[in-house]
């Protein structure tokens, strides 16, 4: 490739990445909106949630809903939020009273942790065996893997979470039932991530202990994404099969494994791959009731409890920053599959 | 030989171990909202600051709602029940941790600080946390009662009130009036992390505070210099666990000691597994059927006495608590001091019913019955419970339909003048005194805006009976004064009491010396493990 060549491919890479951003802004905009507006739809006064059944005077309550900055107009209240946003202040939880932010990051590693194993699951497991129902198309394997997939993806995680609990932690005892690591174990917070900071504490088996944890939770948050990606890259691969130029390759005389490998799968993998940044948005939902189950000290479960309790910096700014993490995913996603696919980055 | 000797001196050895320290875990409910009690009311959250790590001045006797001394060794109250006179404790220390190390005792300086803070508007400290409130202090009508809080010397406070109240002293020993180091304030204050005392809190308690990982684990560990009886067990672990099936199991696999509110379904497999022991005792609530005694034809008591017998109150222990439950026939619980077990209940009689409803005039009264939207430690299934009401009333000609709204609306609209219906709700008593119920649910001023009486209810006797059981100071005088205002409550029947909801505390056989509160606090300076 001569250099002008290469700079104008780099270049196009940029521009394409560029845009992408540029999209992000409206986006987000559009997310802080529906963000704020959402907690609001909902019918309760965080204030009479916070009395209960004790109750509060009219007073009371105008003392405590102006403090919170409750009685403005919504109006205001949305621009008082984007302000205070721009600033960098995410607010402070009506409940614990800290910063949202660093509730957010005390939380937010143990969610990637078990999202990445999960995905990583899903994808390792999903892919091959969507890859073998493919080439072996009517066979025993891809029936039975394929209604296997269609099970799991209709399966309910709550339940099937704490059918794994009872049946693998409770009557097998093979698994521990729930948290991160053993309670036995006692270390500092390095990176928030259980599997490398039991590895930098040094104490022996706490590692062990970490990967054991990350089983079962893995297992469940894995399963819709595994169906799906299974399902999808046998369509996938099946679509590609067909193609002309992978016959004309095989009628070339390329031996099957190398037509798989080189023609079929990377071209299969563009749906894939598009599939596969999109069951980790499906994972963020997911992570919620697995997190419950599992006592996961994640940012779903924080999401959950507020949501219930009316906590409305937490839902508003939380839904934000995990509104962006998919949207930051699915950008990476998106240059993935410009990076594979030549024609969209040369569009 | 040897051989024999080496085998010898490592058998001796092995004996000869040391106990290793004992450790136990909890698997509670929810996360704590923060270590500072003052601030909150979640009873999660008590049960991770307030009762391991603090103490109070006055302080519940476990196990019971006897108040007790605490950080006060004594105290003298004045003729007229206004000025309390506090001697505190000599000799408490405070705990110490990475950066704070006390330089002197628990004295009069703490408790002044401790309640100004709540109290005081232009106290520093009032606000070390933006938009912070102090709900207990405020709802336990503190502001208005208390007038001052002085020093007269280093181990002597007075407290003066605006009016005499006699729960006084068991308002103060309930979380939010846990005591905090002024030093270690000062101290925050110097090095510009006020926020600490919020999350790395310092007290006077049997436990002291190690570690908090966000939602995970709690870590404690045994204060040995406490100035009370020490806890028996070293380290004291929360594992925050909010499923209640999970809970189980981990109880089940040994990963925890203890567990709060198992689901009422898991009760009889956990009676009948052979590890497991369950604890249990009628909570500190009441679930009611509130009438609108200011909406014709529930004014009329004797209307009111119909409906209540022709309601099948076992019927809905057994269904909706699935018999986890007393049926309730007074407003407090059997529990709580000055208990009126002479009164009898209505009984369950639809003819006896329908007999006075005609004598009384009516006929095809049609009603509404408000059923809560969400389970509360009282009331599992309120629209289990409504469903119930309308078939036995039903029985009787009376026509129920139910509403119900999402929860805070419940709360906000269940209180308005003029309300529609009886509304369905309850009550978990926050200190262990009748007035705590009485006033607050059935007195003439809660009949109001801002009130808690559903019933609307305003009885001039009764109310009065209130007003001077809260005036004197003596129990036997408050107690029979309490009985007398049963007797008014059942006779005139402005609820359907329902039922006391049972508390289970499920734990491993291993578990000795709990001791069950009935405020449903969490302690654990008492509890042993067996090896």
């Amino acid at each position: 490739m001569s250099p002008a060549r290469f700079c104008k491919g780099q270049g196009r890479m940029l521009r394409l990445i560029l845009s992408k951003l540029l999209y992000l802004v409206p986006t987000f905009l559009g997310i802080t909106i529906i963000a704020f507006s959402f907690v609001r739809i909902l019918p309760g006064d965080p204030v009479l949630l916070m009395a209960g059944e004790r109750g509060v005077t009219p007073e009371r309550h105008a003392e405590l809903s102006a403090q919170l900055g409750y009685d403005k107009s919504v109006v205001l209240q949305y621009f008082d939020f984007l302000w205070r946003l721009l600033q960098g202040d995410l607010g402070h939880s009506l409940v614990t009273k800290k910063p949202v932010m660093d509730e957010f990051l005390a939380l937010f590693p143990a969610t990637v942790e078990l999202g990445l194993c999960a995905i990583l699951l899903a994808t390792l497991i999903g892919v091959p065996v969507g890859v073998l129902a493919a080439i072996k198309r009517g066979s025993w394997f891809d029936q039975v893997s394929m209604t296997t997939a269609l099970v799991g993806f209709s399966m309910p995680i709550f339940w099937w979470g704490l059918l794994l609990i009872i049946f693998f932690s409770g009557i097998l005892g093979w698994t521990p039932v729930s948290g991160r690591i053993s309670l036995m174990y006692y270390f500092p917070d390095v990176t928030g991530f259980m599997l490398i900071d039991s590895l930098l504490s040094g104490q022996s088996g706490a590692f062990t202990s970490a990967v054991r944890h990350l089983i079962l939770p893995s297992v469940v948050l894995a399963t819709i994404p595994l169906a799906v990606i299974a399902r999808q890259t046998r369509s996938a691969m099946l679509e590609v099969m067909g193609e002309d130029y992978v016959r004309t390759a095989r009628a070339k005389g390329m031996p099957t494994r190398r037509v798989i490998g080189v023609h079929a799968l990377r071209n299969a993998m563009i749906p894939v791959i598009t599939t596969i940044g999109l069951q980790i948005g499906v994972l963020m939902a997911g992570a919620i009731l697995t997190e419950t189950i599992f006592s996961w000290p994640g940012i779903g479960k924080w999401m959950i409890d507020s949501i219930a309790r009316r906590d409305y910096p937490v839902v508003q700014s939380g839904l934000l920053l995990i509104a962006a993490l998919v949207m930051i995913v699915n950008l990476l996603v998106d240059l993935t599959y410009g990076l594979i696919n030549p024609r969209i980055r040369n569009k | 030989m040897k051989t024999l000797f080496v085998l010898a001196s490592a058998a001796l050895a092995m004996t000869a171990v040391t106990a290793q320290a004992k450790t136990f875990v909890y698997c509670s409910e929810a996360s704590p909202e923060g270590f500072d009690p003052a601030p909150y009311t979640a009873g999660g959250t008590f049960d991770a600051s307030a009762h391991p790590i603090f103490n109070r001045l006055t302080e519940f006797k476990k196990g019971t709602t006897e108040v007790e001394p605490g950080l006060a060794e004594s105290w003298e109250v004045s003729e007229d029940g206004t000025e309390y006179t506090f001697k505190l404790r000599q000799g408490v220390k405070w705990h110490s941790n990475e950066s704070f190390t006390p330089t002197r005792d628990f004295n009069a300086d703490d408790v002044i600080f401790s309640y100004d803070r709540q109290g005081n508007a232009e106290n520093p400290w009032h606000q070390y946390i933006p938009g912070i409130t102090y709900e207990y202090y405020t709802s336990m009508a503190m502001p208005d009662l208390i007038k001052s809080v002085e020093k007269i010397d280093d181990y002597t406070v007075k407290f003066t009130l605006n009016q005499p109240e006699a729960p006084f002293l068991a308002n103060i020993a309930m979380p939010f009036a846990s005591i905090v180091s002024k030093e270690y304030a000062d101290a925050l204050d110097a090095a510009g992390t006020r926020e600490d005392l919020n999350n790395l809190p310092i007290g006077t308690g049997p436990f002291k505070f190690v570690a908090y990982q966000k939602d995970a684990v709690i870590r404690y560990t045994k204060n040995t210099e406490y100035w009370g009886t020490p806890a028996i067990i070293d380290d004291l672990i929360f594992a925050i666990t909010p499923d209640a099936a999970v809970r189980l199991q981990k109880l089940k696999a040994g990963e925890c000691h203890l567990m709060p509110y198992p689901a009422p379904a898991d009760i009889e497999a956990i009676r009948t597994d052979p590890n497991l022991k369950l604890d249990e005792q009628a909570g500190l609530n009441v679930g009611y059927l509130a009438y609108n005694t200011t909406q014709a034809p529930f004014d009329n008591p004797v209307v009111r006495k119909a409906l209540n017998m022709a309601i099948d109150k076992n019927a809905i222990v057994e269904a909706v608590f699935q018999g986890a439950a007393l049926p309730a026939k007074n407003p407090i619980p059997p529990t709580m001091w000055s208990y009126n077990e002479a009164i009898e209940d209505d009984a369950y009689d639809p003819e006896a019913a329908k007999a006075m409803l005609e004598e009384a005039g009516v006929t095809d009264l049609s009603m509404k019955i408000w059923a809560m939207p969400v389970q509360r430690p009282y009331m599992p299934n309120a629209r289990r419970t409504a469903e119930l009401m309308q078939e036995d009333l039903a029985q009787v000609g009376v026509d129920v339909e139910i509403v119900s709204y999402e929860w805070g609306e419940y709360l906000a609209k269940s209180m308005e003048a003029g309300r529609d219906g009886a509304v369905m709700l309850g009550w978990t008593g926050d200190n262990g005194d009748p007035d705590n119920f009485l006033s607050v649910l059935l007195s003439c001023d809660s009949a109001g805006e801002g009130g808690a009486n559903r019933a609307f209810w305003c009885n001039e006797e009764f109310s009065a009976l209130l007003k001077d059981a809260k005036v004197t100071a003596d129990p036997a005088e408050r107690t029979a004064l309490y009985e007398q205002a049963q007797v008014i409550f059942k006779e005139q029947a402005p609820w359907f009491t329902i039922a006391h909801s049972t508390q289970y505390v499920p734990m491993s056989n291993k578990v000795s010396g709990f001791k069950m509160s009935p405020l449903g606090d969490f302690t654990f300076e008492t509890v042993d493990i067996a090896e």
